[in-house]
């Protein structure tokens, strides 16, 4: 059996000592899609951001419990850098930087020190291909990014994240502002980068868990209340009551 | 159909009242400048030529022009640019960018603040006790352009921080989530958005620097010096000093002269404004977010 690509342990969140995750302790493993489910408030962009370590730039959030990347405790990273360069992720609101488009999908490449610029342009093509934008914007890639649609944006911040060659992908909630048909596309790209890297989904439509995700954790109020196979959880085998009311959308 | 109840009516009155209130203070402050200018013009414009602006002072400085002062200025601002410029950027860099927020920094924007407010006469002493006497200068362009530099310091720091802040935090955290440096950052993403800004507060420092006097009179500007200016440790006159020369201490001056004078530096420091307006616009022009 692999090692797992990340281990949880023992992981509690707070922010200026107001617990908001509780002690979580799960695996990822490889070539996996991770999901995440759960309502508002449940701590799933908390727990992606002390994933990559975000929470050091947030002064008052903080974390405690370990946290394994390929095996490496991330507490004791070095080089931040280059950890959180391996590290994909997309939040709801999407961040165009002011930048055109293409310097947007650019811009990681450009900091691993890539410099041709054939080099460049088949990367940026390559990464708005997959994040179904290419299309959309091939004619215009050098307008800022931030005069596309908040939908268009959603996708360029997908881009980027790609762009990074991310060993794993982080998604919150990035079909937000995406329409049906597009997510839809973009589901079928996360199928395929499954082969590749490993994905963990944080989303608050089931179906697009079930859709996707290998696995699904469903995080309520600060706890992991319950992680099983996807197909288990919606079939039926649910250990917890609570689970099966929100996935049934009973939830209140 | 949206009949106006009375109640709309009066906060329609009230508005406009207000806007009639607002819109004569205004005219009320432009009013001075206005005053201040056509005078100027009025009683100095006789003076302008070509001949006035490069010609040296002859016969006491009761005639003449006034090339020395003005190639003075020049000199002066130039120098203290060069060197209030990038301590000036560094720093706010550092404080903006770099800085924890801990006591310590919260206590250095203070003192920065302050020193804002320090009147020029205690920076001109400041200056000929470290430049002139302690560093051995002497009276020089370096001894007073460095003295105008710290004395302009602070409303560098102060604009440039501000410029930084006005870019938005999400646009940081979206390039540290990728792995860049926050130097990388910085360069990529922050500065290229705030330079507009902190070009501006630049040529407003300078419009600023072009008028003052006292802070120069002790460290490096005369009277009068028959002599163009060579290199930074030479003496040399400058424009906002001859003004007051020329105004007060000097006997049977024809009375166009001083104007003449004072047109010509109110006209560089006007000069200086609008290119910052005008600046500032361009870039907001092309404003990214
Ligand atoms: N920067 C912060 N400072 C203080 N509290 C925070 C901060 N960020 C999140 N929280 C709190 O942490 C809790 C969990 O928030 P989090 O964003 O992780 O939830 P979520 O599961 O992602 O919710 P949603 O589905 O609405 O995105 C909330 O109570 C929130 O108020
Ligand atoms: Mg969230």
């Amino acid at each position: 059996m692999v090692a797992p690509k990340l281990v949880v342990e023992g992981l509690s969140i707070s922010y200026g000592g107001k617990t908001v995750l509780h002690d979580i302790n799960l695996e990822v493993q490889e070539n996996e899609i991770f999901g995440i489910i759960g309502p508002a408030n449940a701590g799933k962009t908390s727990f992606l951001k002390a994933i990559n370590r975000m929470s050091d730039f947030e002064s008052d959030m903080q974390v405690s419990g370990t946290i394994r990347f390929n095996g490496r405790d991330i507490r004791t990273l070095r080089n931040l850098y280059a950890y959180r360069s391996r590290i994909g992720v997309v939040f709801p609101l999407p961040v165009g930087l002011p930048l055109t488009i293409y310097e947007n999908v650019a811009l990681a490449p450009r900091l691993r020190g890539v410099k041709h610029r054939d080099e460049l342009d088949e990367m940026v093509e390559r990464c708005l291909k997959r994040a179904a934008l290419w299309e959309e914007v091939k004619d215009r890639l050098h307008v800022l990014g931030s005069l596309l649609s908040g939908g268009q944006q959603q996708r360029l911040t997908i881009a980027r994240a790609l762009s990074q060659e991310p060993e794993l992908l982080m998604l919150d909630e990035f079909s937000i502002a995406v329409d049906p048909v597009t997510t839809m596309r973009i589901e079928d790209v996360l199928k395929e980068l499954k082969r590749e890297i490993t994905i963990i989904l944080v989303t608050n439509l089931v179906q697009q868990a079930r859709r996707l995700a290998d696995r699904t954790a469903f995080f309520l109020e600060g706890k992991c209340v319950e992680i099983a196979e996807t197909e288990a959880l919606f079939t039926g085998t649910v250990q917890d009551q609570r689970t099966r009311d929100y996935i049934e959308g009973r939830f209140g | 159909m949206f009949e106006a109840t009375a109640r709309n009516r009066r906060a329609q009155r009230v508005q406009k009242l207000y806007a009639i209130l607002f819109g004569l203070m205004t005219a009320l402050l432009i009013l001075p400048v206005l005053i201040i200018l056509g005078t100027l013009i009025y009683k100095g414009g006789s003076m302008i030529s070509i001949d006035f602006l490069f010609t040296e002072p002859t016969n006491g400085m009761t005639e003449g022009g006034i090339f020395p002062a003005l190639l003075g200025t020049v000199w002066l601002v130039s120098v203290a640019l060069l060197a209030s410029v990038p301590l000036g950027v560094a720093a706010a860099i550092y404080l903006s960018e770099y800085a924890p927020d801990n006591w310590l920094t919260r206590a250095i924007n203070l003192a920065i603040i302050n020193l804002a407010g320090v009147p020029s006469i205690v920076h001109a002493l400041f200056g000929v006790g470290a430049f002139v006497i302690f560093f051995g200068f002497g009276t020089s362009i370096l001894a007073a352009s460095l003295t105008l530099a710290i004395m302009t310091l602070p409303v560098v720091i102060v604009s440039t921080k501000e410029s930084l802040q006005a870019v938005p935090q999400a646009f940081r955290v979206a390039c540290w989530n990728m792995g860049a440096t926050r130097w990388q950052t910085i360069r990529r993403v922050v500065l290229p958005n705030a330079v507009s800004g902190i070009l501006t507060g630049i040529i407003l420092e300078v419009s600023r620097t072009t008028g003052e006097t006292a802070p120069i009179m002790f460290t490096g500007a005369v009277f009068f010096s028959p002599y163009l200016p060579q290199g930074i440790f030479d003496q040399t006159m400058a424009l906002s000093l001859h003004l007051f020369v020329v105004t007060t201490q000097v006997p049977e001056v024809p009375e166009a002269l001083p104007y003449g004078v004072a047109l010509v530096l109110i006209f560089l420091v006007l000069l200086m404004n609008s290119l910052s307006i005008g600046f500032r616009m361009y870039l907001r022009g092309k404003k990214k977010w």
